[in-house]
């Protein structure tokens, strides 16, 4: 279970536990996420894979029933205390959402709203460069610099998927979470975020839940595997897919189940 | 990204200014709840004179004298509380059918004018419900209706002595029949609002089951919707209690308790439309309050009862709303 | 099964047929007095109505005081309740899913929305015309903004929980303080459901007649002194409809024209600017 041979951990979970009001929905969870490659979560619905993906940046907090026990370190500090600064680990730790969101405002103020919070432009060239680096990275430039005051809202899906992920890179983050960011998605445009991926990974640390076999298998090194709650397996996304140590993980894989 | 320390005098103002924000809307928030107090505080103050002089005995007496300083509320409580009772005889089955006609029958081109044609007509002043029944409804109601409800009903058994009387066109059952009026728009609108909710999936598959509109409506639409209906019943309620112009114009203004429907009244409203700022003497003034205490304790018990028994359906139903 | 089916059908049809009928019951009467309410008022809406001032009985006058001082209590109204019914509704949508000040104050609030507005009258008297000793437009405004107060909670709250969580999840996820998310995002993307609710809130109160009985009263002559008695149309409705002479009767079904058409145009504009920002999005 624990290949971790050429593996430089960014995120390291040690006894996570998480509570929807009474419910313990993720039990003793300890897992490490590899620095600068692409992590993926699977496993069936209500396995917790979401919801540990919320914990990696305490998304959980914007609800008051929801509380998580345990340790994250990230580069060694433990997010999860109190005294660590919510809004500074969110520039560190940016998220991708299952179904676009941008907000109701232009594409360049959907991006410059990060930076802006953060002050990482003092001027407005600075923020111009910032923007459309981002766009850039994020491979939607072509597709909308001559129409930056556009609003968000107005792209197709795949372009407001790629324009949050944008959003995301803007502020320099060094991990990226990606909960099922392409579930809302047709093929075409699924092919595209998969791709972004793909070069992301050369700069950050991602995690990525999925629902889907076949773009775990694809995008990801490597792979951690959930149920009820439980870390069943966590491998090289090769080994996984193709020799798994746990019965379950190779039923669902199988797709026996879920 | 090197500048770390100026990050964090930035992080620490953002802190700091969240909870300023948190603060003031708390505050604003605070506000309300301190406004109820402050309502009743105030109006138990202003109607102590009166709770000193009359007691409980002010609730059960008809006695309304500026000369002799004696007062009793017994005549506008039933008066409000009647002619409330007769709006939603009238407006409950109306405003019902209002809106499934509008939610289920009307044809299509047909429903959105006539739609925002109730809703605009929720928004009308109640003065002008007032107005037009006084100069319109009134003599048109003493001439063409009161002749034969003196005839046909006033000599039944029973409730025969509630129909019968002058036809003077003003009195209990035209104030409440000009509340139904007014309040059907509103009743009606909230109706067709929550009927709109209901999922079309769930109507379909009544209707795939060979059922027939009324059967779809009576059985699906209702029993689903039945929190929002009762909701807007209530409030509709809320507002026939408390309303006052559309009543003032139209009640007669007489404290008299008759068992007469016919006759003039007095609501509570009305009373201190029309009394309060003629009214001289302390404890006139504070029989007055002390109405208006009454008239905020009714609608107060009403309104509670409407959210503890939306509260337990929706309990039961497991909504959450 | 015959029998069935046709009670069945029968009762359908007779179902329909009495929902029809209950919808032309409520449009009779609501036509009748709309067209009354043309037939009277156009006829008296001359433009001296607009032009001269409350008249005694037996002369000529129009309603320019009265006009005047409905917009300045309306406005003031909702320039006091506005920010007050806007920082409050954001508190029970946004901060309020812990302790009992939210659902505590989800409740009163729900009950102000529905008090009479007479009582509402009444406490304006006790707490402020009873200590400077006379009536004024300040008392009038204070009155329709405690009206505007819960309208305006009402409506914010409601718009702001209809924004998707995942907007605010986005913006949190880029670290932003929760005041920025609430002021920029949430507000900004609920802010025409908002409007529409503050411009509801003033058609409500500019035809709001009972609690200006004891606070503005009235006043015969031209001032736009709002700390003395103030003239308005509701109440001068009130007043000249109920007395005996005939030109103030006809000067009321003016004044009841002015507002109820001033009332559904807001209610219009409203609604209009509801439904264009709801397709921008």
């Amino acid at each position: 279970m624990n290949t971790e041979k050429n593996i430089n951990p960014k995120v390291v979970v040690k006894n996570l536990n998480f509570f929807y009001g009474n419910l313990r929905a993720l039990k003793d969870i300890n897992l490490s996420i590899a620095e600068k490659m692409v992590t993926a979560f699977i496993g069936p619905s209500g396995c917790g894979k979401s919801t540990l993906l919320r914990t990696f940046n305490r998304m959980y907090q914007l609800y008051p029933k929801q509380r998580a026990t345990g340790e994250i370190m990230l580069d060694g500090d433990n997010v999860l205390d109190p005294r660590h600064d919510l809004n500074m680990l969110r520039a560190k730790v940016g998220m991708v959402f299952q179904k676009p969101n941008p907000f109701p405002k232009s594409i360049y103020e959907n991006v410059a709203y990060g930076p802006r919070i953060h002050g990482l432009a003092r001027k407005k060239s600075d923020m111009d460069d910032i923007v459309a680096s981002a766009l850039q990275k994020a491979g939607l430039w072509n597709e909308v610099k001559d129409r930056l005051d556009a609003p968000g809202t107005g792209l197709s899906g795949g372009q407001q998927q790629r324009l949050c992920i944008a959003r995301a890179v803007a502020v320099s983050p060094e991990v990226i979470l990606m909960d099922e960011p392409c579930s809302a998605l047709d093929p075409i445009a699924t092919a595209k975020v998969e791709e972004l991926i793909h070069e992301l990974r050369a700069n950050y640390t991602i995690v990525i839940v999925t629902h889907s076999m076949q773009q775990a298998a694809r995008v990801s090194q490597r792979t951690a595997m959930f149920h009820l709650g439980e870390l069943v397996e966590e491998n090289d996304t090769d080994k996984m897919f193709t020799n798994p140590d746990d019965q379950r993980t190779q039923d669902y894989i199988m797709g026996r189940f879920g | 990204m090197n500048s770390t320390f100026l990050h964090q005098a930035r992080l620490k103002r953002q802190i700091w200014l969240d909870m300023l924000f948190r603060g003031m809307t708390r505050l604003s928030a605070f506000g309300v709840l301190a406004l109820l107090i402050a309502i009743i505080f105030s109006l138990v103050v202003g109607s102590l004179p009166a709770i000193k002089a009359f007691g409980l005995g002010f609730l059960t007496s008809s006695e309304w004298n500026p000369v002799t300083d004696e007062y009793g509320a017994l005549v506008p409580i039933v008066g409000t509380l009647v002619t409330s009772a007769i709006a939603l005889l009238i407006a409950i089955p109306v405003s019902f059918g209002i809106a499934i006609f509008l939610t289920e029958l009307s044809p299509r081109i047909l429903r959105r004018p006539l739609g925002i044609a109730v809703e605009l007509l929720a928004g009308i002043p109640s003065i002008i419900y007032g107005m037009w029944g006084l100069f319109i409804f009134a003599p048109f109601f003493a001439d063409h209706f009161e002749p034969w409800i003196n005839d046909h009903i006033g000599t039944l058994p029973l409730i025969g002595p509630f129909f019968s009387g002058p036809p003077m066109g003003i009195g209990i059952l035209t104030a409440g029949i000009i509340l139904a009026i007014m309040v059907i728009p509103f009743i009606a609108s909230v109706m067709r609002d929550v009927f709109d909710v209901v999922p079309p999936m769930l109507k379909e598959s009544a209707y795939g089951v060979g059922a027939t509109t009324w059967e779809v409506v009576w059985k699906i639409v209702l029993p689903y919707t039945r929190i929002g209906v009762v909701g807007g019943i209530m409030l509709g309620l809320g507002r026939a209690l408390g309303e006052t112009m559309a009543v003032t114009f139209v009640i007669g203004n007489a404290h008299e308790l008759t068992k007469s429907l016919l006759m003039p009244g007095n609501s509570i409203s009305s009373a201190l439309a029309n009394e309060f700022t003629e009214a001289d003497g302390e404890l006139y003034t504070a029989s007055l309050i002390e109405l208006g205490l009454i008239l905020f304790f009714i609608t107060f018990v009403v309104l509670s009862l409407a959210r503890f028994m939306l509260y337990k359906l929706g309990k039961r139903e497991g909504q959450s709303t | 099964m015959l029998t069935l089916y046709t009670r069945r059908r029968i009762a359908n049809v007779v179902g329909l047929l009495v929902s029809i009928l209950a919808m032309g019951f409520g449009l009779f009467w609501l036509c009748w007095i709309l067209w009354t309410l043309l037939s009277h008022g156009l006829p008296a809406l001359t433009p001296m109505v607009f032009t001269h001032m409350t008249p005694p009985p037996g002369s000529d006058g129009g309603l320019l005081n009265a006009i005047m001082g409905t917009m300045i209590m309306s406005v003031l109204g909702t320039l006091i309740g506005t920010p007050i019914g806007i920082l409050a509704g954001t508190y029970l949508a946004e901060f309020g899913q812990r302790g009992w000040l939210a659902p505590v104050t989800r409740f009163i609030n729900d009950i102000l929305l529905s008090a009479p507005s007479i009582v509402i009258g009444l406490f304006v008297y006790e707490i402020y015309v009873v200590h400077v000793k006379h009536f004024s437009g300040w008392a009038g405004a204070l009155a329709l903004a405690i009206i505007v107060i819960p309208i305006v909670i009402r409506t914010t709250e409601n718009m702001l929980r209809l924004v998707p969580n995942t907007l605010r999840e986005a913006a949190a996820a880029l670290g932003a303080p929760q005041w920025k998310i609430i002021n920029f995002v949430t507000l900004r993307a609920a802010r025409a459901g908002i409007i529409t609710g503050v411009m509801l809130a003033i058609a409500r109160i500019s035809g709001e007649t009972a609690p200006l009985l004891f606070t503005a009263l009235n006043n015969q002559f031209w001032s736009s002194d709002i700390n003395q008695p103030l003239a308005n149309l509701p109440v001068v409705i009130f007043q000249f409809a109920m007395s005996p002479y005939e030109d103030w009767q006809k000067l009321a079904w003016a004044g009841a024209l002015l507002i109820t058409l001033s009332v559904l145009t807001l209610n219009i504009l409203a609604r209009v600017l509801f439904r264009q920002s709801a397709t921008t999005h």
